[in-house]
């Protein structure tokens, strides 16, 4: 397993209100659970099966991830940003791992 | 006659079919659509599925969803050897009900995309993608 490495693009800057983009990427494989190992045995599932963004407390976007999701998900979205505050990001593996990214966001 | 192209998508097609094994937990595509709407009817059109006509690799096929108006969006491959592919839930902090994400496809198939609107009901559209290599692995 590599290293699970969070990695968030915002905008450079957004007046109070605005919808920006939110561009998110974790590396991970996301072993689907439908490969088989050169001894024909299925390699077991271990993918993020969840992530949530939430932004100055309010919740953005709640997802629910399958084996179907490409290596290392890249997840893009719409989120409002009323005022100047912190988005807090969250991943949930299927190890029971949850990998957390906090970006600062600073309308004008 | 076959161009070379459609030779190596059937064989890669029949590759993938062959290997790939029906998991007990293998949902339908109406099983996943039964269990996202709850057997409520579903309506065509309000729902933008962008993808590409021609995916060169299954393993990662760029595919964006908008539905104005919705709260949830479920996305489904009809192909995969397990239909869902992911589920989206908008808060109320979410700037518009629109999402992009990479996704993998085994082999040629339609994509669904079934969106549940503010009022309770549900709306769907579907696109075929073409998947010159597979991408279910094995």
């Amino acid at each position: 397993m590599t290293d699970v490495r969070p990695r968030i693009r915002l905008p450079r800057s957004a007046s109070a209100g605005d919808s920006i983009t939110v561009k998110t990427l974790i590396s991970h494989d996301m072993e689907s659970g439908q490969r088989r190992n050169s001894n024909g045995d299925i390699i077991p599932r271990q993918i993020v099966n969840r992530f949530t963004c939430e932004y100055a407390g309010v919740l953005v976007i709640d997802m629910e991830l399958h084996g179907a999701i490409s290596a290392n998900p890249y997840i893009e979205f719409e989120a409002v940003v009323p005022a100047s505050g912190d988005f807090v990001f969250t991943w949930y593996d299927d190890n029971g791992e949850v990998y957390t990214a906090t970006e600062s966001f600073t309308v004008s | 006659m076959f161009t070379r192209r459609e030779t190596i998508a059937l064989g890669a097609g029949a590759a993938a079919a062959a290997t790939l094994p029906l998991g007990a937990f293998a949902a339908t595509v109406d099983e996943a659509t039964a269990a996202f709407t709850g057997g409520a009817a579903v309506a065509e059109g309000g729902v933008t599925i962008t993808a590409p006509e021609i995916a060169e690799n299954g393993n990662t096929v760029p595919v964006s969803i908008s539905a104005p108006g919705a709260t949830e969006i479920t996305l489904l491959a009809a192909g995969n050897p397990q239909a869902e592919v992911a589920t989206f839930r908008f808060g109320p902090g979410a700037g518009a009900a629109l999402v992009a994400t990479r996704i993998r496809l085994g082999r040629t198939q339609d994509i669904i995309a079934i969106a549940k609107m503010a009022d309770g009901s549900f709306t769907s559209a579907r696109v075929e993608v073409k998947v010159t290599i597979g991408g279910c692995g094995g």
